[in-house]
C-alpha cells in the first residue's frame, strides 16, 4: 500500500466484473429522469439498480430510463423489487435477462409490505434456482451471518444485508452482525437499504463492506445531486478509514501533546 | 377467431384486437415499442428476441411486455 492510497486503484470484483466505484445507486423515486441521471453522474456509480415493469401500452412515447442512463456506460442491475415469492422473482429475472442480455442481477424476495423485510426461505430457494439457470445473483438479505453463509453456499455472488428497513433512512442498526457477515464472507458484502445520510454509508464501509447500495437517501434528499456527491465522498472516506485501520478505543483521555518537558 | 379475420389477444392484462397473421415484431411495431428494449412473455413462456420476427400472433394469446424502469 502506498503512503497516499489512491482510492480509484482500489477496485472490487463481483462475478468476474471489476468496478472502481463502491457505491451502487437506485433509480427510483426521482422527480425526473434528468435529475436521476445527474445524481448517478455525481455519485460516480458504475452500477445502477433498475426494476422490470410492464410497458405503458397507452403511451409508449413517454421518456424512458435508457434514454437518460446509458446501459453501455453504466451497468444495469435488474432487481426483483415488489416480488413476494421465489416464483415471481425468478419470472421477473428471466424477463430481465431477456430484456438486457446479462446474468448479473439483484434478487430480493420480500416477506411483507410493512417492513419490506426479506423472506429468507423464499430468497434461498430463488437463489438456488437462479444459480442453476446460470444467473449471478447479488442477494438482498437479513443481517444474519448464518443466512448470509447459506446464500453464499447456494451460489450468491454477493451478499447484501439490510442496514435498516428499505427506504427508512435509519442507518445501520446492527454493526455487530454486519461485521460478522463481512468477516465470514468469501464473496463481496454490500449494505443494501437503510442508509439515510453520508455518515451511514461511511459506517458501512468502515465495517469492511465492499460497497453500499442506496436509493431513497439520495432521491429524497432536498438536493439529490449534492447528496449523491456526499455519498461518493462518504463511501470513499469510509473505505480509506477501513484500510487505514482505526485506533483502539479507550475509556478515558490520552493527551496528544507530550507530558515530558512541561514548564 | 372472429368473422372479420382479426384476433383477440391480451397485452399486459388488456384486451386488444389485431389483424390476423401478424408476427410478434409487427405487434410490437403496432404498439409503438422498440423490440430491442423490451422482453416478451407469451402465454407465460419467454419469447427470445431472436425469434420475434418468426413468432405468429395467435387468437387468445396472452402477452406480458416489460422493460426497465427506475427502481431501487
Amino acid at each position: 500500500m502506498t503512503a497516499q492510497q489512491d482510492v480509484h486503484a482500489d477496485t472490487w470484483t463481483v462475478a468476474g466484473r471489476t468496478f472502481a466505484s463502491r457505491l451502487i445507486v437506485g433509480t427510483g423515486k426521482y422527480k425526473s429522469l434528468e435529475e436521476n441521471a445527474a445524481a448517478v453522474e455525481a455519485s460516480g456509480a458504475e452500477i445502477v439498480t433498475v426494476a422490470v415493469r410492464r410497458v405503458n401500452i397507452s403511451d409508449p412515447s413517454q421518456p424512458r430510463l435508457m434514454d437518460f442512463i446509458d446501459p453501455k456506460k453504466i451497468t444495469y442491475l435488474p432487481n426483483t423489487a415488489g416480488c413476494f415469492t421465489a416464483e415471481d422473482a425468478i419470472r421477473t429475472l428471466r424477463l430481465a435477462r431477456e430484456a438486457g442480455g446479462w446474468n448479473l442481477v439483484k434478487l430480493e424476495v420480500l416477506g411483507e409490505a410493512k417492513t419490506l423485510y426479506p423472506d429468507m426461505r423464499e430468497t434461498l430457494r430463488a437463489t438456488e434456482v437462479l444459480v442453476k439457470e446460470g444467473f449471478e445473483p447479488m442477494v438482498y438479505c437479513v443481517d444474519d451471518p448464518i443466512a448470509a453463509k447459506q446464500l453464499e453456499e447456494a451460489g450468491a455472488v454477493a451478499i447484501m444485508p439490510l442496514g435498516a428497513p428499505i427506504g427508512s433512512g435509519l442507518g445501520i442498526q446492527n454493526r455487530v452482525t454486519i461485521r460478522l457477515i463481512v468477516e465470514g464472507a468469501g464473496v463481496p458484502v454490500l449494505v443494501d437499504a437503510g442508509v439515510g445520510t453520508a455518515s451511514d454509508a461511511a459506517v458501512a464501509m468502515e465495517l469492511g463492506c465492499d460497497g453500499v447500495l442506496m436509493n431513497t437517501a439520495i432521491a429524497e434528499a432536498k438536493d439529490p445531486v449534492l447528496m449523491a456527491q456526499a455519498m461518493k465522498a462518504a463511501v470513499e472516506a469510509g473505505r480509506l478509514a477501513y484500510l487505514a485501520g482505526r485506533m483502539q478505543k479507550r475509556r478515558y483521555a490520552d493527551p496528544s501533546s507530550p507530558l515530558a518537558g512541561l514548564i | 377467431m372472429s368473422l372479420d379475420d382479426s384476433l383477440g389477444i391480451r397485452v399486459n392484462g388488456e384486451h386488444r384486437r389485431v389483424m390476423g397473421g401478424i408476427s410478434l415484431v409487427e405487434l410490437l411495431n403496432e404498439l409503438g415499442l422498440d423490440p430491442l428494449r423490451v422482453a416478451v412473455e407469451r402465454n407465460l413462456a419467454i419469447v427470445p428476441r431472436s425469434v420475434f420476427a418468426e413468432t405468429c400472433v395467435e387468437d387468445g394469446d396472452d402477452y406480458e411486455i416489460v422493460h426497465f424502469v427506475g427502481g431501487g
